[in-house]
This record gives structure tokens, sequence and C-alpha cells, in this order.
């Protein structure tokens, strides 16, 4: 592939890259006024910084249609204002792995939680507990069919934990097996997971000679991350976005869209190359392979066993079993009836909130990487300015990528491919969405360079 | 169980915890260190990637520009004199400095070509522009990674109890890449006379 786009592919490259080494020099790191927001403060909070930004060679907005570039600059110095003045990439990183860090510890919370919740319900409507539940629920006593079932719970019936004996082995077993059933799925993914996406988004492998620049960039960011270079992809879409893949960075992938190629410059080319080579660097695609496992287990068994309750728990109800007249259950099958309806149905609750709670955590991680992302890529570049401007670029294309892209793979793209910035939608920030607001992301870098 | 049994069992675990912990340390410092060693030598590969770039650049240079005669000398020159200087920690600055010699003079030679509008529209003086250019850059992101891993290599090194290990089995200081003179940190100086 030949340079695409109408400028020189060699031309931002002689502007004065020999004057401004990427060296960190601390303490040299002068406050640069920032070129896309007018009368933003340029000089303050002066602190040590770890990075030495180099002077913007475009604003870090671009005119684009719809909205008027006034209220998008002001948005963007509002939230600037909600980080320290002395705020390095350094703190941002900190904070994004502690955040994702406590959301697949919560996420495998859920997993275990959801098991169990699993195991009780197949133990009450498929196994014998249900009658001893259902014995409360009607008033009447119950004897359970099974005298094996019997001499293991009948003498220890009256104690709380003997009363839900009966579901205790189910509950602990589901949750075993939830997290077993996670985490093997989860290794599966890591290994036949990469290639899918490359398949699905018809993602073409370039060589140097397509595009040297691309790979230049690309090799100067892999140095900068001590990485060894990815493979480049690219995709045949106008539209604009990049995503990178691979389960650690020896199988690295990095897939930029032509329409994005074209539309670059090279520092702004070096910032998106930079996020990607982050995500490769923090692992990023193995673990949100992991946590989009997890969720995708849990919305399938949930699913399905809510089905299969309704429709044989209902039969299981009206049949044989229920009709059994007992003898002599007692008190105790009538108490531990009562904890395990009430178990039960927490059970279902839980199981019905397990898959909307898996989603908002998937996603909640996920715009914790992207945040992650971004403080890394300017890690490796010391310079915010080239990703904040190619951010801003991205906010305003507005054609969806609905060809190459879903809502399978929309999580692993630099911006949402599907939801792309309306006039004002992009500034609420859903929990349910998988990136974090683009002008919340602008804010942060512009707030580097303070 | 007797008192005595229970004593030892403690002291045992503990005694497996820490040689584990002093184990993975050591470990850790001896992984940093390696990699300190290994930004270093990504250092020497961009620098010989740009030698090796410069023979290229000059046949073609000399082709177009007839009258470059001195520019083009002084860039050989002045590879050949940082190729002269040898890479190590001992003549870090001296080499930064031959090196930067050798940008001062590339920086002179691309600037000259900006007159020849013929070597301009060859491809192969453009991919080899670029190339350089990159070059330079990786030059220099190479460092910052040499820096990073110094860093890094230096925190785990003086944080409280790794700080045993390291004082114990001589993990010494590293130094930071630093450009030293006021001078030689500024851009190199492009003369249009």
């Amino acid at each position: 592939m030949s340079n695409t786009g109408s400028n020189d592919p060699l031309g931002p490259i002689r502007g004065p890259k020999g004057e401004q080494g990427p060296i960190p020099v601390p303490g040299e790191g002068k406050p640069l006024p920032i070129p896309g927001i007018p009368g933003m403060p340029g000089s303050q909070g002066a602190g040590e910084k770890p990075q030495k930004p180099r002077p913007a060679q475009r604003p870090a907005r671009k005119p684009g249609p719809g909205e008027s570039d006034s209220a998008f600059d002001q948005r963007v110095r509002e939230r600037i204002k909600a980080y320290p003045g002395t705020i390095t990439y350094n703190d941002l990183i900190r904070k994004s792995k502690r955040d994702s860090a406590i959301l697949i510890v919560l996420m495998i919370l859920l997993a275990a939680v959801f098991g169990a919740s699993i195991g009780v319900i197949v133990s009450v409507v498929f196994g014998h507990a249900g009658d001893y539940a259902h014995s409360y629920m009607t008033g009447t006593t119950h004897r359970p069919a099974d005298p094996k079932f019997d001499t293991a719970t009948g003498g220890s019936s009256f104690d709380v934990f003997g009363s839900i004996a009966p579901i205790l082995p189910a509950m602990l077993i589901g949750g075993l097996v939830g997290l077993l059933v996670g985490g093997g799925a989860s290794v599966w993914s890591f290994y036949g997971g990469a290639n899918a996406i490359l398949r699905m988004t018809h993602a073409r492998r370039i060589s140097k000679d397509d595009d040297p620049v691309l790979f230049n960039v690309c090799e100067e960011m892999a140095i900068a991350g001590g990485l060894p270079m990815p493979k480049i992809y690219i995709i045949d879409d106008d539209s604009l976005n990049a995503f990178a893949t691979g389960r650690d960075p020896e199988h690295g992938v990095v897939a930029i869209t032509r329409g994005l190629r074209a539309k670059l410059t090279r520092d702004e080319l070096q910032g998106v190359m930079a996020h990607e080579l982050a995500h490769i660097r923090h692992y990023d695609i193995r673990f949100s392979m992991l946590m989009a496992t997890m969720v995708g287990l849990i919305v399938i068994v949930s699913d399905g066993f809510l089905r299969a309750m309704f429709y044989s728990g209902a039969g299981h109800r009206g049949g044989a079993r229920v009709s059994t007249p007992g003898g002599g259950g007692g008190g105790g099958g009538r108490g531990g009836g009562a904890a395990i309806a009430v178990i039960f149905v927490i059970a279902i609750i839980l199981a019905i909130l397990s898959p909307i709670i898996a989603r908002l955590l998937q996603m909640a991680y996920s715009r914790q990487r992207e945040y992650l992302a971004d403080a890394g890529a300017v890690e490796l570049t010391r310079n915010p300015q080239g990703l904040a401007s190619a951010l801003s670029t991205l906010a305003c294309d507005r054609a969806p990528q609905k060809e190459t892209a879903n809502r399978g793979t929309a999580h692993m793209y630099i911006v949402n491919p599907l939801k792309k910035m309306r006039s004002s939608g992009q500034r609420k920030s859903s929990a349910f969405s998988s990136h974090p607001p683009i002008d919340d992301r602008i804010a942060r870098l512009l707030a580097l360079l303070r | 169980m007797p008192t005595g049994t229970v004593i030892a069992i403690i002291v045992l675990v503990l005694v497996v915890v820490i040689v584990l912990w002093a184990v993975m340390t050591y470990n850790r410092l001896i992984g940093k260190r390696v990699d300190c060693d290994n930004a270093w030598s990504q250092i020497d590969v961009q620098l010989k990637r740009r030698y090796d770039l410069i023979p290229n650049l000059v046949e073609t240079v000399k082709g177009y520009a007839t009258h470059e005669r001195e520019t083009l000398e002084a860039v050989i020159q002045a590879r050949q004199q940082a190729i002269n200087v040898t890479s190590d920690a001992m003549h870090a600055a001296e080499k930064a400095n031959a090196e930067n010699q050798l940008t001062g003079a590339l920086s002179r030679l691309f600037a000259v070509s900006e007159q020849y509008p013929d070597l301009k529209a060859n491809d192969n003086f453009a991919r080899l522009q670029e190339e350089l250019a990159s070059t330079e850059n990786r030059i220099g992101f190479a460092r910052q990674h040499f820096n990073d891993s110094v860093g890094r290599y230096e925190q785990s090194r003086m944080v409280f109890p790794a700080s045993i290990i390291a004082g114990m089995f001589n993990f010494g200081q590293r130094e930071y890449f630093t450009l030293e003179e006021t001078a030689q940190r500024e851009a190199p100086k492009v003369s249009f006379s």
C-alpha cells in the first residue's frame, strides 16, 4: 500500500525533530500554552514532570461539523480542572492499574457468587432440596423420596447450617464450577481469539515497503517501550479507528484503518501507535478477553438456567414429587425449608442480576484500560499533545464503522467504532459504554501539559 | 503437640518464607539489571543503524549535489569519529558528543539538499531521509527506554526490604544517561550561509 492521503508522507518529519530528543530531562518540561484551547492558562502548576512535552504542530481540536468548537473546548477546559496541576502520567498509570485490579477481583467474586446461585437453583429445582422449600411454601410437610438424602441431613437439620445443608454442596460445587469453567474458557480464548478479530475486520498484513512511515513510527514506539516489533495490519475502511490484539507482546498485532492512517500527522500517528502498544504492554488483550469470556458465560448460563427453571421447574412442581405425602419430616424440614426458600429467592435474583452486573464490571474495566493506555502512550512518547490531537480528530469522525466492527469487538478499538460522537451524545458517560468520554480523555492528556 | 515442636515448625516456616522471598527478590533484581544492559545495547543498535545508512546517503547525494563536497566530507568524517569512540558507560559523554557532531553534520547535509530539486524528487533520497529521521527518533527513544529501565532498577534496588538483598549481593548503582553540558542539549546549529 502506498502512503495514502494528500499530504506528503515525509512532510511532518522534517520538522524540528533533532532539537527535541525524547530524553526526559527532569525539571526541563516548561509548561506550554495549549494551542487548541484558546485562553487556556498555560503557566500554572509548573511542577517537576518526567516528560518533556514537544510543542504541538497542530491545534488540539480541529473544527468539525455539528458541534461548535467553543462548546467542546469549554467542556475540555472544565474537565482539565478536575485534575491536580502536578499530575504526571505515572499518577494516571497507577490509578488506572489499581482501579482495574479491583474490577477484576469483583468480577471473579461475581463469578463465584453466580455459580453458587446456579448451584442453589439447580439443587432446588432439579434436586430434592426443592421438596423442603416447597413444603414450606405450601405449608405441608414432605418427606424426600430418596432415603440416602434423608439420612445425610436428617440429624442436623435444626441449626442454620444444617437447615441449608441440602443445598450447601450444590452451592459450593456451583461456585467452583463457575470459577473453573470461567478460567478454562479464558485460557481457550487466549489462543484462539487473537486471529478471529483480524479475520472479522478483513485486516490485511502489510510489510515495511508498503508504508515505511507507519512502520518506522511503530518501531520507534516499540523501542521506547522495550517491546518486540508488533505485526502491522491495515483495515480497508474509510472510518477512523485502530486496535491492538495478541495475547502477549511476542504476538502483538496493531491494526489501523486506511482512513485514520491517511488523516494523521506523524506526531498524531505516534500517539495512536503508542496507545495501541500500551494496550499490548499492559496485557490488556488478555485481560479483556478474560472479562469478555466470563461475561459471555454468565449471560449464557443465566439465560439457560432461568429458562430451564421456568419450564421444567413448573412441570416438576405439578409432578409426582410434590404430591408425595411425607410422614415424618417434622419441624426440621419446615425450618430448613424456610432458609432454603429465602436462599432460593436470593439465588434467583442474583442469577437474573448477574449478567447485568457482569456487563457493568466489564465496561468499567474497559474504560479503565483505555485511560491506562492513554497514560501509557504518554509514557512512551512523552508528548501528550500528539495523542490528544489524534483523539480530537477521532472525535470529529461521525461515520460509524458498520462493516468491520460489531459489539463483540467494539471494546478493542481506540474509540468506540459503533457510537461515534454525536452533537452531544458523547458527553454523557454511560455505565454501559466501553470507552470513556473522549473529551475526558483529551482533558486528562492536556492536564499533563500544564 | 509439645510446645517445642510448635516453635520448631513456626521457625521452619519462617525460614522457608524468608528464603523464598530472598530468592525472588534476587531474581527480580537480576532481571531488572539485565533489562538495563539490554536497553543500553539497544542504543548501540540504533547508532549502528545510523552509521550503516550514511554511506548510502552520501552516494545518493553525490550524484546530484556536486558542489557540496565539504558538507559530505564533514558527514563522512563525523561518522568515522563517532564509530571510533568506544561505546560503554566510561565513554558515554564522549560518545554522546561525537554522535551530536554527526547529527549536526547530517542536518547541514539535509539543509543544503533543499537547494537541489532533482535530489529531493529522488525516491531513494526521500526514503533515506525518512529512515535517518526515524533513526534519530529511535536513538532518542532507546535512550529514554534505557533511563526508564535504570529508573525501575534503581527503585527496586533501593526500596526497603529489597535493599537488604541488593546490599548483600552487590547490586550497584546504575547511572542515568544524561547530556552533561547544556551545549549538547541544544539542537545543532544549522547554518545556511
